[in-house]
C-alpha cells in the first residue's frame, strides 16, 4: 500500500469531508491565529471555541497550569456571545473554506436551543457540537452530561429548532460511572453523533503558594494523559452500539492526539473523527504533520481507507491475523 | 500581531551569563519580522516529551544579516532547565516574533527604559531604536541582588544614565527598582518609560510614570499556554479605546501594553464591570 494511495475521506452527514481531523473545541479559537500555521480548508473541519448566548468573561487568572503530559485549564467559556460570532467570525472562516463544526453551550437548555436557531442557514457551518460537559461552568453541580434525563433534554431541545439534515453531536464527559448510558441518552433524543471525550475534572496545588494552581480551584484535564481514559469511552461505547444497546451513530474521538498513531488509536477504538486539541498548543501545525503520520500507518497496515480502520479493534482475532 | 514563523531552529550557541543564559538561534525567516518587545515560544523536548507547553521568553536581539534571534533564559524549572542544557548544533522547535511589539516614536524623545532582573532583555534593542531616532535614553535596571543583574555593560555601552539598583544593596543603589524612578524621569525630562520585569514592579512603574505625566508601555508577564492565541489563559483585564474593560490575551494583544490602561490592580479576579461578568454570576 503506497502512504499517498490512502482514501482519508469520511462521511459527514450528507457531506464527505476531505479528512477526519478537525480541532478539538476550545484549542483553536475561532480560527484566526491557527490560520497562520495550519490553512483551515485543509483540514476535515474545524471546531470552534464554545459560544453561549450572551458575552463571558470566563473566570479569572491564573487559568492553567502544566501536568505530566497534560495541562489543568479553567478558562470558563470565554466568550463575546452567538451574535458577535455570527457577525465577525464565521463570515471570515466560510470566506477562507473552512466547514465549521460549531460549539455551543448554555446554561439552560433554552439557551442551547436559542443558540443554535441563530447558526440555521449560516454559511460554513455543517453541524453543531452540544458542550454538555463543561467542567469549567459555574455550578459544576450542572455539567448536563452526568445526567442521562438531563442530557437527553439538551439534545432534544437542539435537535427541534436546528435546521434538518445539520449534524448535532453531543459532547460527553468521562466523569460519569456509565458513559454509554449517558451516549444512549443523547441518540436516542437525535444526536447525530457523540464527541467523546471533554477534559476531565482534576486540581493541581502550587507548593509556592499552596494553593490550587489555577484560580478556578478545579480544571479540566487533557492532553495525552488523558487519551487512554478517552479510548476506553470511545471503545466502550462503540462495543454498546456494535451490540445493538444503542442505534449506531459517528464517534468523533479525542483525547490526547498528538501524532499519527494516537489518531490511528481512536479510529481502532470506532472513531470515525478525530479533533486534536492541546496539542496545538505544543505544536500549532500540528494537524496537518498527524494527517501525514496517520496516512503512513494507515498504509503500513494495510488499510486503503481510514473508514476501514474505524472499530477495527472490535474484530475478533482471526488465525490469518495471528500468522 | 506579527505573522509568526515556526522553526526547527539550530542553536548555534548557548551560554551562561550570570544568573541567566542567553542562546543565539539560526532562525533566519523570523530574524527580519522582529521588533523590539516581540517574544518567541520553544517546545521543549521532542514529539513525545511529557511537558507539553512551550516556554515563552522576550526576543533579546534579532540580527537581520546573521539571520538570528537571541533570547535570554532564566532556569525556574524542568522546562527552562532542559533548554538551558542546549548545545550548538541541537535543533529548538521555534516559533518567532510573537506578540505586538513597543510603540517607536515617530522622532527624537527623551525615553526611561526600566528593567526588573532579565526584563532588560527586549529593552537594549528599544535603546538602540530609540536613539536611531535621535532620541535619549536613560536605563533603570533593578534585581534582588547583584547576581539577578544581567545587561549592564550592555546598557551602559548605549548611554551613560544607567542606574543599577539591588534590593539587598550588593550593586549599586540600595531598594526596590521602582525608588529612584521619580527622580530618573526628571532627570531625562522623559516623556515615556518602557518598562519590563513582573507585574507589581509593571504596576509601580506605571503610576509613578503616569503621576509625572510621562507615557508607560509595559511589556507583561503572564502564564500562557500557546502564545499564538488560541487558549485563552494568559488575559488580563484591560480598559479599550471605547472605555469598556474586558479580559484580552497578553500573547497576542500583547505583551506590551499601555499601563494606563492595564487593570493592575484587578490582575486575578473578574472585576464584575468587565464585559461578559454578569454571565459569570460576578455582581457589582
Amino acid at each position: 500500500m503506497q502512504t499517498d494511495d490512502v482514501d482519508l475521506r469520511v462521511p459527514f452527514g450528507a457531506l464527505t469531508l476531505p479528512n477526519p481531523l478537525t480541532t478539538a473545541s476550545g484549542c483553536a479559537g475561532y480560527g484566526r491565529e491557527l490560520a497562520k500555521f495550519v490553512p483551515l480548508d485543509a483540514l476535515g473541519s474545524v471546531t470552534t471555541k464554545t459560544i453561549m448566548a450572551s458575552p463571558r468573561s470566563g473566570l479569572a487568572t491564573p487559568r492553567m497550569a502544566e501536568t505530566p503530559s497534560g495541562m489543568l485549564n479553567a478558562i470558563g467559556l470565554q466568550g463575546s456571545g452567538i451574535a458577535s460570532f455570527v457577525k465577525h467570525e464565521l463570515p471570515w472562516l466560510a470566506e477562507r473554506g473552512a466547514r465549521v463544526l460549531v460549539s455551543i453551550a448554555g446554561e439552560r437548555l433554552e439557551e442551547f436551543a436559542e443558540v443554535a436557531e441563530q447558526l440555521n442557514g449560516q454559511p460554513g457551518v455543517i453541524g453543531l457540537e452540544l458542550n454538555i460537559s463543561c467542567p469549567n461552568i459555574a455550578d459544576r453541580g450542572q455539567v448536563f452530561a452526568c445526567n442521562p434525563a438531563t442530557s437527553y433534554d439538551v439534545v432534544r431541545a437542539v435537535r427541534k429548532v436546528a435546521e434538518a439534515g445539520l449534524p448535532v453531536y453531543a459532547k460527553l464527559s468521562p466523569d460519569v460511572t456509565s458513559i454509554t448510558e449517558i451516549a444512549a441518552a443523547c441518540v436516542q433524543a437525535g444526536a447525530d453523533g457523540l464527541s467523546m471525550i471533554n477534559t476531565s475534572l482534576g486540581m493541581a496545588i502550587d507548593l509556592d503558594t499552596m494553593r490550587p494552581a489555577v484560580a478556578g480551584g478545579t480544571g479540566g484535564l487533557s492532553g495525552p494523559a488523558i487519551r487512554p481514559t478517552a479510548i476506553r469511552c470511545v471503545h466502550q461505547v462503540h462495543a454498546a452500539m456494535l451490540a445493538g444497546r444503542i442505534p449506531q451513530v459517528p464517534i468523533l474521538g479525542m483525547g490526547g492526539i498528538r501524532t499519527g498513531r494516537d489518531a490511528l488509536e481512536f479510529a481502532l477504538a470506532g472513531a470515525s473523527g478525530l479533533a486534536v486539541g492541546t496539542a496545538l498548543f505544543n505544536d500549532p501545525a500540528a494537524p496537518l504533520r498527524i494527517l501525514d503520520e496517520l496516512r503512513t500507518e494507515l498504509a503500513a497496515r494495510g488499510f486503503a481507507k481510514f473508514t476501514d480502520a474505524v472499530g477495527f479493534a472490535h474484530r475478533p482475532v482471526t488465525a490469518e491475523r495471528l500468522s | 500581531m506579527a505573522h509568526p514563523v515556526q522553526t526547527e531552529a539550530e542553536v548555534l550557541s548557548s551560554t551562561a551569563e550570570g544568573a541567566y543564559h542567553r542562546l543565539v538561534l539560526r532562525a533566519p525567516e523570523a530574524a527580519p519580522r522582529v521588533r523590539p518587545g516581540h517574544f518567541a515560544t520553544l517546545a521543549v523536548g521532542g514529539r513525545h516529551s511529557s511537558m507539553l507547553l512551550r516556554r515563552a521568553f522576550s526576543i533579546h536581539r534579532a540580527d537581520v544579516e546573521a539571520g538570528t534571534v537571541e533570547l535570554v533564559i532564566a532556569e525556574q524549572g524542568h522546562g527552562t532547565g532542559e533548554l538551558r542544557r542546549a548545545r550548538p548544533g541541537d535543533r529548538l522547535d521555534l516559533i518567532a516574533p510573537l506578540g505586538t511589539p513597543f510603540p517607536l516614536p515617530d522622532g527624537p524623545v527623551s525615553a526611561l527604559l526600566v528593567a526588573a532582573g532579565y526584563g532588560i532583555a527586549p529593552l537594549l534593542a528599544l535603546g538602540e531604536e530609540i536613539k536611531r531616532r535621535g532620541g535619549q535614553i536613560g536605563f533603570i535596571l533593578g534585581a534582588p541582588t547583584v547576581a539577578q543583574l544581567y545587561g549592564v555593560e550592555q546598557a551602559r555601552a548605549l548611554t551613560q544614565d544607567v542606574l543599577v539598583v539591588t534590593e539587598d544593596g550588593s550593586a549599586g543603589l540600595p531598594g526596590p527598582v521602582t525608588e529612584p524612578l521619580a527622580q530618573a524621569i526628571r532627570a531625562i525630562d522623559a516623556t515615556v518609560v518602557h518598562a519590563c520585569g513582573p507585574m507589581p514592579v509593571l504596576r509601580a512603574v506605571t503610576g509613578i510614570a503616569l503621576d509625572l505625566g510621562a507615557r508607560c508601555h509595559t511589556s507583561v508577564e503572564e502564564a500562557m499556554a500557546c502564545g499564538v492565541g488560541i487558549c485563552m489563559t494568559c488575559v488580563l483585564p484591560v480598559v479599550g479605546e471605547d472605555g469598556v474593560s474586558r479580559f484580552v490575551r497578553s500573547c497576542t494583544d500583547g505583551p506590551v501594553f499601555d499601563g494606563a490602561r492595564v487593570r493592575w490592580n484587578d490582575i486575578g479576579t473578574v472585576p464584575a464591570d468587565l464585559e461578559g461578568a454578569a454571565a459569570m454570576g460576578v455582581k457589582g
